[in-house]
């Protein structure tokens, strides 16, 4: 009996940029859960006493956890600006005066609102300094 | 045709993913710089600025618990959602079982996270 041709699967999203592009977007979900599951450790350890949450406190200052969190920033960049690329696609079609508003405007008005709010949360940290 | 169709429960995991998207595109940039890089190295916030006492205050606060609930459980649906859909097309099948352990996942940080901050108090 013959043998069928099977084309090899494995790696596939390399053969093309767009693919490459949709699966690094897609890997920015394990820097989320990564991020998630450092900070569900630090309330743990927060409620476990200042012993236990002040051993947290001495990880994040090591530096295989600053090198890590270095990476996990560059996903979480990755992450939204890729979310306000999609956010056209993703979100109803939007309409002012009957005309439909372009994707690129969605995704500027998107990545800015992201700016925006990264620059009010680093401004409140800045408030409530000791 | 049923006068009540059966109802998908996939729209709650949708929103989930949606909402803990949109959050961390929002305020994950700035989160991971703050608490990772910046006050670990005492870079323009001080290196105590996490400390215990005040992180114990800010977790007893309304605001600062209901903040470290959505943010911490939001980001882990979110994640756990978009590994779920991807494990397809990296090989692996997308089963019952690794339903549950994406979905179980997310749903134990959720009571870690909510029993720690009800345990921290008021």
């Amino acid at each position: 009996m013959r043998k069928p041709y099977v084309r090899p699967m494995t790696r596939w999203w390399r053969r093309d940029p767009y693919f490459v592009r949709y699966m690094w977007r897609e890997a920015t979900a394990l820097a989320v859960a990564a991020y998630a599951v450092v900070l569900t450790v630090g309330v743990w350890r927060l409620a476990q006493g200042q012993a236990a949450f002040d051993g947290w406190l001495q990880a994040l200052r090591s530096w295989p956890s600053i090198v890590f969190h270095l990476v996990l920033l560059a996903a979480m960049v990755i992450h939204a600006v890729s979310w306000f690329e999609i956010m056209p696609k993703t979100m109803p079609m939007l309409f002012v005066d009957g005309e439909r508003v372009p994707a690129a405007t969605i995704t500027r008005a998107g990545l800015v609102t992201a700016v925006a709010a990264a620059l009010a949360l680093f401004a409140l940290a800045w408030m409530l300094k000791p | 045709m049923t006068p009540n169709p059966p109802r998908s429960h996939a729209p709650i995991f949708w929103g989930l993913f949606g909402a803990g998207g949109m959050l961390s595109a929002l305020f994950g940039p700035m989160l991971v710089l703050i608490t990772g890089v910046l006050v670990p190295l005492g870079l323009l916030l001080p290196p105590d600025y996490m400390s215990y006492p005040r992180m114990l205050a800010f977790a007893q606060n309304w605001i600062g618990k209901e903040f470290l609930f959505f943010v911490i459980s939001l980001f882990a649906w979110h994640a756990a959602h978009r590994i779920f859909y991807s494990l397809h097309d990296v090989g692996v099948h997308a089963g019952p079982v690794a339903r549950l352990l994406c979905y179980g996942a997310a749903l134990v940080v959720t009571l870690v996270v909510g029993g720690s901050l009800l345990a921290i108090g008021w």
